[in-house]
Parts: structure tokens; C-alpha cells; sequence
């Protein structure tokens, strides 16, 4: 199964539980960005679920033939401005992320959390100054973690998931713009069966409480 | 007890003949398939290229800019290898220094290490909260990652041992006598080390520099996971090849995949002369 990052520990908690709920059900996750992933199933991996960040990367899985353009929507998913513990870089709202003295990390504009932010940002009329555009809303989320990036444009459920490590900065325009996180089975699954088993779990209610817990808003 | 036995000429040719002809099968199949593995994917790719958007996709801001920061970074990073590791290697070949066989080792480990373990531990000693990186930003407000010294940083945390072993592989095999004969007539260490040493392990040295230079170009795991990746800046042609295929722009991978290509084999066949002498 393909996932977006940003869905790590709500699935792996969620695998978790399917893999004690059927024992001859093997859930084997991988994360990374959503466009990265869906070029994964174009390329021909062997998987039979793909969950992804937003539509428009589930479209291009469509328009590629690996989808039969049946897809639900499980989640949504909203932005917030994190910054490390302490906030060093006395950010106070989007407007600070066009500081060029300010380290700031945003995702590649081609992936979900990337062509978030920018919807973000031009709602804001904000033109950020990034110092990296990361491949994954994780890897911006480990930045400020670390202490290495001053914010970073990352999901609340990504920041949620850090803990104490990152605080987070109530951003108004953020609840304009909602990602909506698609699930679908691959036309070439080689496991449908179980496939099926797996999205069921996630439209469910055993996953609708996992995630709910992570943060994600109800689709 | 041994017993030693050395074919007649005749024997020998014979032997030789034979060998030409029946080529055992069971080296033929893996070396064929060992041959494919190696070059099938570079054929891939060449027939996957776009060539009637090719100009087009070259002449991009973002081809353009990689293309040049990753010429530049690797040039300065081989210059720092061959600064840094050419003494090194001498340190390690012709002193008696305590712990060196240990030192010498320690030196090889960026060989084995996977590159985005060295960029974490870039990161967590010279990042703006790391070990050194934090004295370094209080003390005088510099702040490395994301910085194109970073990506120098990076490459040369991996480059610097392929200089190092190959000088050092150099110096050993030299012939010392011409440095002793240059000390007993009155020729200082320093004087020694640069019109005698030097000059005797120059293809070593010279071999080591390409060595490091095409490990730099191709630099990815350390440089992303320290010098993070932006356009101008930190992004080199290995992750602005990631990125475009994290993006789904397959076409824009495929040229850069084939820019490296290109750049590599022309430096490694220009060089080649050389290299093989010095082999």
C-alpha cells in the first residue's frame, strides 16, 4: 500500500490493528510524496491501495490508467505555520515567512502540502523567501523539529504528531484551503481481496477514529 | 613439499589457443547478464530521451541553474579534496603518527557510509542546533545548511576519501630513496615534499581528483539531508533529478540523467590516457 507522508502514523497505527484483526493479512505501508508515488504506480510497482494528499495527484493515477476512476475521499487536511519549540525565529504569521533572514522550509510545489501552500500563500498575498522546498511535508516537519528551519508551511496533522517539539501559529486563511486525501484500488493489484479489506478499514470506523485522533478533519 | 611446473613455449601457445575458443559457458551467462545490468539502463534511457523538446528542456531555468551550481560545487569541492587530502595522505603514508592504521580507517568510513548518514550527522554537528554548528551561530551568526557551502561540505565529506586512499596508494608505492637523497643534500621537509614527493605521485594525485570530482557531481543523499534543496542555491543535478521525478516531470529526470552521462564518460575518456598509465 502507497501513502502519502503525511498519512505515517494514522496507517501504520491502522495496519497495526488490521494485520491483529486478520491474521493472514499482511499490510506493508510505504510513504512518500504523493506525485513521487503515483509516478511509482505508473512505473508499474506491485501495489494494490494508493492514498494520496490531494485529488489532482489521484487524477494523474487516473488519467495514467492505473485507477478506474473510482476513488473516495477519507480525509481532509488543512495547513498550519509550524516553528520549532520556543519559536527562535519570532515568527507571528505568514507574512514573516517572506523574511529573507528567516530559514524557512516549504514542500515542492508539484507535491500535495507544496501546491497547498501556494494556494495558502496567494490567499495570503504572501510571497515566501524559502531557503529549501522539501520533497515530503516530513522532511519539513523533521526541518523545524530540528531546530535547522524558523517555520515551515506543514499539515496540522504533522505538526500534532511532533508533539512538544513544534509549536504552531493559527494562520486565519488556513481553513480555506482544504486538501481532500482520496484512497483507491490499483487496477493491477495483484491482492484485491485485500485491497478491499484495507479500504473499507480506512472509510470505517476503525480508521475514521484513527485518523480523527491524528487530526484529520472528516471528508 | 612443492612442486613447481612451467609449461614449454609450445604448451603455453597451445593453452593459450584453446582458451580463445571455448569460452566456458559458465562465465559467458553471468557476464552477460552482469553487462546488462550495467549498461540496459543508460540504453533505457537514452531511448526514453525527449529529443524534439530536448533544446527546449535544457535551455530551462532549472536545467540551466543545476547544470551550473553542480560544475562549480564539484570543481571547488575537488580543490578542497586535493587541499586537504593530499596532506592526509601524506600524514598517513610517511609519519609514524599514534593510531594511524585506526586514523586511516576512520578516514575510509564516508567509502561505506551511506551519504544520507553522513548528511545527518552534517547536520546534528554543523547545523544552526548541532554540536559545532551552534557555536558557530552564536558566536559569529553563521548558519550552514541551506547554504551552497553546505553542498561543498557535503560533497567533500564523501569525495575526500577516494583522494585520500589513492595518494596514499601513491606515496606508498613511490620510490623513497629520491626523498632521502633530497634530505641528505640539505633539502628541507616542505622543499622535499614539493619538488620530490609530489611530482613522483602527481598521477596518483591526478587520479584521485577525477575519483573525487565524479563522486561530488554525482552527490545526492548528503547534500539533500544537509544542504536541503533549493533552485540556485543547494540544488545540484541529482536532486533536481529527484525532484522532477517526485513531481512527475519524467522528461526533465531523463535529460538531467543524460547531462551527467555526458559530462562524466567526456571528463573519464579525456582523462583516460592518463588514467590507464597511471592504473
Amino acid at each position: 500500500m502507497l501513502a502519502a507522508a503525511s498519512l505515517t502514523e494514522s496507517f501504520e497505527k491502522l495496519g497495526e490493528q488490521l494485520t491483529a484483526e486478520y491474521p493472514g493479512l499482511e499490510v506493508v505501508l510505504s510513504f512518500g510524496p504523493s506525485s513521487g508515488l503515483v509516478e511509482q504506480v505508473l512505473a508499474g510497482a506491485p501495489a494494490d491501495v494508493l492514498a494520496t494528499a490531494d485529488t489532482r495527484t489521484m487524477d494523474n493515477a487516473v488519467a495514467g490508467g492505473a485507477v478506474e476512476g473510482e476513488w473516495e475521499v477519507f480525509a481532509r487536511n488543512t495547513l498550519t505555520l509550524a516553528v520549532p519549540a520556543g519559536n527562535p525565529g519570532e515568527v507571528t504569521g505568514l507574512a514573516d515567512l517572506a523574511k529573507p533572514e528567516l530559514r524557512v522550509a516549504i514542500c515542492e510545489p508539484e507535491v500535495p502540502c507544496g501546491a497547498a501552500s501556494e494556494r495558502l500563500l496567494t490567499a495570503a498575498g504572501v510571497t515566501a523567501a524559502p531557503d529549501t522546498l522539501t520533497t515530503d511535508v516530513k522532511e519539513a516537519t523533521s526541518l523545524v523539529s530540528l531546530g535547522e528551519a524558523d517555520a515551515a508551511l506543514i499539515y496540522r496533522t504533522d505538526a500534532a504528531a511532533e508533539g512538544d517539539a513544534v509549536e504552531t501559529i493559527e494562520v486565519p486563511e488556513a481553513e480555506e484551503v482544504v486538501n481532500d486525501y482520496p484512497v483507491a484500488i490499483l487496477v493491477h493489484a495483484p491482492n484485491p481481496d485485500g485491497a478491499r479489506v484495507v479500504v473499507d478499514a480506512i472509510t470505517g470506523e476503525s480508521g475514521q477514529a484513527i485518523l480523527a485522533d491524528a487530526g484529520f478533519l472528516e471528508p | 613439499m612443492r612442486v613447481s611446473w612451467s609449461p614449454d613455449r609450445q604448451v603455453n601457445r597451445r593453452l593459450a589457443g584453446r582458451a580463445d575458443a571455448r569460452v566456458p559457458i559458465g562465465l559467458v551467462i553471468p557476464s552477460v547478464v552482469g553487462l546488462g545490468l550495467l549498461l540496459l539502463p543508460l540504453a533505457g534511457l537514452v531511448a526514453r530521451v525527449p529529443w524534439s523538446r530536448l533544446g527546449q528542456i535544457l535551455s530551462s531555468p532549472a536545467v540551466l541553474s543545476a547544470l551550473r551550481l553542480s560544475l562549480m560545487t564539484a570543481a571547488i569541492t575537488t580543490a578542497v579534496c586535493v587541499i586537504c587530502g593530499v596532506p592526509l595522505a601524506w600524514l598517513l603514508a610517511r609519519t609514524e603518527l599514534p593510531g594511524r592504521s585506526l586514523l586511516r580507517g576512520l578516514v575510509t568510513v564516508p567509502l561505506v557510509l551511506p551519504p544520507v548518514i553522513g548528511g545527518v550527522a552534517l547536520l546534528v554537528t554543523f547545523g544552526r542546533r548541532g554540536l559545532l554548528g551552534e557555536w558557530l551561530y552564536d558566536t559569529f551568526g553563521i548558519s550552514l545548511p541551506f547554504t551552497t557551502t553546505a553542498v561543498v561540505m557535503a560533497q567533500s565529506f564523501v569525495a575526500m576519501p577516494f583522494l585520500v586512499v589513492a595518494v596514499e596508494g601513491a606515496l606508498r608505492t613511490a620510490d623513497r630513496r629520491f626523498e632521502d637523497v633530497a634530505a641528505t643534500l640539505g633539502a628541507s621537509g616542505w622543499t622535499t615534499f614539493r619538488r620530490v614527493t609530489l611530482p613522483a605521485v602527481a598521477p596518483g594525485v591526478l587520479a584521485g581528483a577525477v575519483l573525487s570530482w565524479a563522486r561530488a557531481l554525482g552527490e545526492f543523499g548528503a547534500t539533500i539531508t544537509f544542504a536541503g534543496t533549493f533552485p540556485g542555491t543547494t540544488r545540484t543535478m541529482p536532486p533536481a533529478a529527484y525532484a522532477a521525478i517526485n513531481s512527475g516531470d519524467v522528461q526533465t529526470a531523463i535529460v538531467l540523467s543524460l547531462l551527467m552521462i555526458l559530462i562524466s564518460v567526456t571528463v573519464l575518456v579525456a582523462l583516460r590516457d592518463r588514467w590507464v598509465r597511471t592504473g
